[in-house]
């Protein structure tokens, strides 16, 4: 009987492989444990301290750029979170301005325009092989070179551009903007089902709707109605210069824009040959067949050719969001506060404690990472072909 | 590049690679030179001149260093450091000794496991700022831009001071000296802020150094001074007494031109153990006895470094104020040689 399981430990394929993975993982565990172990041995012989518990002391420092209410009497763990958010911002911005930069470019490239599919080659080509770094230091540089805060550009008497970034009126809500809100909402999801509805009726009856100048009537007019019913409640806190600075109103800072700026060219470079390849894959006989019914261009375009590039295009789509992401830590260049910058800088220099605060901005990078690998298999999932072609 | 760096000092550390509890000074001679964590570029402290030899005060007690332990005080490499990777860098073993304006604190010297040796120059936080603003004083710095170098004592001395005085500031957090005087003259922040002796080192190189004052409140107290690791006391007497050999050499009016007459004819028994003359004080160190000598002779007293990098008649110009020896109005002062 034991020989027997012997044997088969050896011979069996199957359970020989079962064996090998058990051992690697166990090398592996044991590993971690050794390095683990060593560490809280050197960091301890050297008298340096470890432990969380720095998390919950003030940190001491100011941070400019907050989402939400900071100051320097806050704990390091609130610092974490407002670098957090500052992170999470300019990454959904910048995916956002990235994608469609790099719709746009990957379909103008592939134009039958000599100017334009050229111009797109040039930027396409400049951009991705020039680091992202060097770009995000040219397009903060750029901006450094605005005029001085008292000189600033003044545009529509309530906008002012200088080097200390774009200041522009801050909207003060009163009672009642909620109902004006709330109807947008309401308006937002009627349409929704609108156009299911319309779209039906087209398909049973082949009358064509102007279904877009419905809803998007709909969509404006309804809340401004409620506007002027609910007496125009909302008022606009205009910047005044006083000082040094602006006071009130809004500021869109030359940090921000310039890792905006920086992420998302560089970004859209690639997804504009990611969106180019995905249109290339699509059969040219579909473009073909669309033509010889008689579709317009832009409906070509739109109805027959992006949806199935979508297929090819969002698996690489998705690492350049992770690129994206992963690439905003060099916010600290140009001192955008972000996460690595605020709390992976001044909080691990303040209380030296490297290997924890390293630990967790690594955590919530990958943290953040796998969030949009998961959302965007989900996607991935839901343009494939349904059954088989 | 930081990120990387850290990353890679606690991999070190992690890995425990380091020349843990060896004794520095061992490993040092062993090696053959010495491993002194500078500054990334601070003129008149650390930084490498037009040759691309390193120079400046702060530079000068690593060459010290040099000089005691191989008797040549240019056996010195240099790992340029921001602040916010030095201690990392020290602490795993990348640098033997860390000399680049740190402010010696109390949770520095115990908690990061390092400790001090001595203060190499007493300075405090000041403030620069355009002098066509027409500002005077600190006071009126409300709602003003501030640049400041990150990863110091300096932001939260800034954020003490501001609150304190009931003015709000927007901070722009720039990571080197550079960047910081890049985003100053172009008008991104009203104020630069960092130690004073920091602030007249930036203003010496800019363009028209007359169009920028610097204000006259100092808001604290910044004692700047070489630091090696904690848990090797042997290796902390060797710099520390390095940096004493220099000040004891100004107080006792030793010079690098005078050091070889004063080892032949100097009658006073503290000079004459200092530069070996009676044998056996370099022993303790674990040096030879003439390491002071060597100080004095390729490095010179204190005194003759500051002046030649940072003093009135370098285009930092920087009085000694603060740091004069004690029987001058200072506050410069070593324990006795004896």
């Amino acid at each position: 009987m034991e020989q027997n399981f012997i044997r088969k430990l050896i011979f069996d394929e199957k359970t020989r492989a079962l064996l090998i993975q058990t051992l690697v993982i166990g090398i592996f565990a044991v590993l971690i444990y050794l390095v683990t172990k060593q560490t809280a041995y050197n960091l301890e012989k050297r008298g340096i301290g470890t432990g969380f518990e720095f998390l919950n002391i003030a940190a001491g420092y100011d941070i400019s750029i907050s989402l939400i209410p900071y100051d320097s009497n806050d704990t390091h763990l609130r610092a974490y979170f407002v670098g957090l958010l500052n992170t999470l911002m300019i990454a959904v911005c910048g995916c956002f301005l990235a994608t469609i930069m790099g719709f746009l470019v990957g379909i103008i490239r592939l134009s039958s325009n000599w100017l334009f599919r050229n111009i797109a080659y040039v930027y396409v080509e400049f951009t991705r092989n020039v680091p992202v770094l060097l770009q995000i230091i040219l397009y903060y540089t750029i901006l450094l070179h605005l005029p001085k805060v008292k000189q600033s550009i003044i545009i529509f008497d309530s906008f002012y551009l200088s080097n200390r970034g774009l200041f522009s009126p801050a909207p003060i809500f009163k009672d009642g903007f909620s109902v004006v809100i709330g109807s947008l909402i309401v308006m937002i999801i009627f349409t929704f089902f609108l156009k299911k509805f319309l779209k039906k009726k087209q398909e049973l009856t082949g009358k064509q709707y102007p279904i877009f100048l419905i809803n998007s009537a709909l969509i404006i007019f309804i809340p401004i109605i409620f506007y002027y019913l609910m007496g125009m409640p909302l008022e606009f806190d205009h910047p005044v210069m006083k000082g040094f600075n602006f006071k009130g109103g809004m500021v869109i800072r030359p940090e921000f824009l310039g890792m905006l700026f920086g992420l998302s060219i560089y970004t859209a470079a690639f997804i504009s040959e990611t969106v180019r390849s995905g249109i290339i894959s699509v059969s040219k006989c579909q473009r073909e067949a669309a033509q010889a019914i008689g579709l317009k261009a832009n409906f070509i375009m739109r109805l027959i050719i992006i949806p199935q590039a979508l297929r090819v295009i969002i698996p690489p789509l998705t690492s350049q969001y992770l690129n994206l992401t992963k690439n905003s830590s060099l916010g600290i260049a140009i001192g955008y506060a972000d996460l690595v910058h605020g709390f992976g800088g001044i909080s691990l220099n303040q209380t030296g404690k490297a290997i924890e605060i390293m630990l967790i901005v690594m955590s919530t990078y990958l943290t953040i990472s796998l969030t949009i690998s998961f959302f965007m298999n989900l996607y991935n999932k839901a343009v494939q072909f349904k059954g088989n072609i | 590049m930081t990120i990387i760096k850290t990353l890679f000092a606690s991999m070190i550390l992690t890995l425990g690679l380091a020349t843990a509890n060896a004794g520095t000074l061992d490993v040092v001679k062993e090696r053959g030179n010495l491993i002194c964590g500078s500054n990334t570029g601070l003129a008149g402290f650390g930084n490498p001149n037009d040759a691309g030899v390193w120079e400046g005060i702060d530079v000068d007690v690593c060459r010290a260093v040099a000089a005691a332990v191989f008797g040549d005080a240019s056996k010195v490499e240099y790992v340029p450091l921001t602040s916010k990777v030095r201690f990392t860098s020290l602490q795993s073993g990348e640098v033997d000794m860390l000399s680049r304006n740190t402010t010696w604190t109390l949770q520095r010297d115990v908690e990061l496991g390092l400790e001090f040796v001595g203060v190499n120059y007493y300075d405090g936080q000041g403030f620069m700022v355009r002098k066509d603003l027409g500002v005077s004083s600190a006071t009126e710095l409300d709602g003003a831009s501030v640049c400041i170098q990150v990863g110091t004592t300096t932001e939260m001395n800034l954020a003490d001071y501001f609150s304190a005085n009931g003015m709000s500031y927007e901070s722009i957090p720039v990571e080197t000296n550079a960047e910081a005087d890049a985003a100053y003259l172009a008008g991104r922040c009203d104020i630069y802020t960092t130690d004073a002796s920091g602030l007249y080192a930036s203003r010496a190189g800019y363009p028209d150094p007359s169009a920028h004052i610097v204000l006259p409140e100092i808001v604290s107290k910044e004692p700047l001074g070489p630091s090696v690791r904690g848990n090797d006391s042997e290796w902390a007497d060797v710099v520390r007494w390095s940096l004493n050999a220099m000040i004891i050499a100004e107080e006792k009016g030793i010079t690098s031109g005078n050091v070889d007459d004063m080892i032949a004819n100097s009658p006073d028994p503290e000079t004459q153990r200092l530069l070996g003359v009676k044998a056996g004080y370099g022993a303790w160190l674990g040096l030879s006895d003439d390491w002071a000598a060597n100080i004095i002779r390729q490095v010179g007293n204190y005194s003759e470094s500051f002046e030649k990098h940072i003093g009135v008649n370098t285009p930092i110009n920087i009085a000694r104020g603060l740091n004069a020896l004690y029987k001058d109005g200072g506050i410069l002062y070593a324990p006795p040689f004896r």
